[in-house]
């Protein structure tokens, strides 16, 4: 593990999004001691209820981005539909309507880079089922920005093209199943 | 720390863009401008902001493409069907009741929200009554407003969007496609202007009725999202309307308490009455 303190995780996820999802938020205390910024794939013109259900299921707040909005320990954030979601310098959200990257907004990539630009070392950056390729640019930033890369095992995964081609991309990051995420990001915050 | 050196050459960038040439970025979220400037770095073929400021202050021809790469402009027709169906149905009757009307499109892109606009206001009888003011700060953006010709692949979306917002006629009847281009009618931008104006830097020019801003503040930081509501704030007449983004809203903003929430999902505010 790295030395300098984690600050924010940032997770990815596409084709398979909630049932990943709905194994991971779940495990994370009331009182989490980090923010979760979350993009997953969603149909541009839907309104979202990925936020809503994964509320019920959780201990910590979960709810939809805003613009310009302070980022807070123990809140999972997720990207609006059709926006992109990104980190400012000064850990507020920003929210934009740039073109799509990958064919995806919001995408993955877009939040990672700015999030490994704002935390540096202090950075998790997951990777989760999908099947495309959104999140390995992502992943790459978080890795030389110092971060820390998790990726769910391809084979585990709902669809293992997202994860396979973020370890092609990023050989120092580590492979782990759902519950072994989760775990890692309880350990990460707890005191020895 | 060469994510350092990045962010001090970055706002010198901006700081050199705004003194030679007075567009000003330096109130825009850092996360997003970085983002396009490092696209444009790459297009450019410099390895740093350095290189790029000296390129863009000796080179004036560089200013215009890195214009386009600093103003996202990403658009459709009636984007967003349920706010033009909300306009129609909610801010219409109002508007019915004023003998002429102003209509001000701020950060209009290459237009398709003023044809949008001038498109509904024909299909509720208010069109003749109205003159739209589009405005942005990229000209590429407002040559291509001024053209109205959009890529004929575009088209299908667009009659889709159009038919959601609750359009009473064909969208074919408003656009000739020719050599794969929509060119929409010449008609439908007799009464609009499309003009340079800055959000960041000028002042109001006009008094409207509604001010039409989406996907625009979240560009800005909360200063310059302050001083834009200010101008439409001042630009719009006593129970004139805003209309902002999908996931947009003023509740952060110094100007909240001059607007009522007129009809909160399509994010469409009043501005209230009194002094």
């Amino acid at each position: 593990m790295t030395s300098a303190p984690i600050e924010a995780v940032v997770v990815g996820a596409s084709a398979g999004a909630l049932e990943a999802l709905s194994v991971l938020l779940p495990a994370l205390p009331t009182d989490y001691p980090l923010p979760v910024l979350v993009v997953v794939h969603l149909p541009p013109d839907k309104k979202s209820v990925m936020a809503e259900l994964l509320q019920q299921k959780c201990r910590v707040g979960v709810r939809e981005a805003e613009d310009k909005e302070p980022i807070r320990a123990g809140i999972v954030y997720f990207a609006p539909p059709d926006y992109h979601l990104l980190v400012e310098p000064d850990r507020r959200l920003s929210l934009s309507s740039e073109e799509p990257v990958l064919y995806s907004r919001p995408s993955i990539d877009v939040l990672f880079e700015t999030a490994a630009d704002a935390y540096g070392p202090g950075l998790i950056g997951v990777v989760l089922t999908g099947a495309n390729s959104d999140g390995s640019r992502g992943l790459r930033a978080v890795l030389s920005a110092g971060g820390t890369g998790l990726v769910q095992w391809p084979d585990l995964a709902y669809a293992s093209a997202m994860p396979q081609a973020a370890l092609d991309a990023c050989p120092g990051a580590r492979v782990l199943s759902l519950p072994e995420i989760a775990t890692y990001l309880l350990e990460c915050v707890t005191p020895v | 720390m060469a994510d350092k050196t990045d962010d001090i050459e970055m706002r010198l960038l901006l700081e050199a863009i705004y003194h030679q040439y007075h567009y000003d970025f330096r109130g825009y979220s850092v996360a997003s401008v970085k983002r396009r400037l490092s696209q444009a770095r790459e297009r450019f073929g410099c390895h740093t902001f350095s290189q790029l400021q000296d390129r863009v202050l000796h080179d004036p021809a560089v200013l215009p493409e890195l214009i386009s790469f600093l103003t996202v402009q990403v658009s459709e027709l009636f984007r967003d069907p349920t706010y033009f169906r909300g306009l129609r149905e909610l801010v219409v009757p109002h508007l019915k009741t004023y003998p002429s009307l102003k209509v001000w499109v701020a950060g209009c892109s290459a237009g398709e929200e003023v044809y949008s606009l001038a498109i509904l206001f024909r299909e509720e009888g208010l069109e003749d009554r109205t003159i739209f003011y589009g405005t942005d700060i990229n000209p590429d953006a407002l040559k291509k407003a001024e053209a109205g010709v959009y890529e004929l692949e575009r088209i299908p979306f667009f009659t889709e969007n159009h038919r959601r917002a609750g359009g009473k006629s064909s969208l074919s009847d408003y656009y000739t496609a020719a050599y794969g281009a929509a060119v929409f009618d010449k008609s439908l931008r007799k009464r609009a202007v499309f003009s340079d104006h800055s959000l960041v830097t000028d002042a109001v020019f006009a008094e409207v009725q509604l001010v039409s801003c989406r996907n625009v503040l979240i560009y800005f930081d909360r200063d310059l999202q302050d001083r834009a509501v200010g101008l439409f704030k001042d630009a719009l007449t006593r129970k004139g309307f805003l209309g902002l983004g999908a996931k947009e809203s003023l509740r952060f903003s110094r100007h909240a308490d001059a607007f009522s929430e007129f009809a909160r999902d399509e994010r469409i505010y009043q501005k209230r009455g009194g002094p």
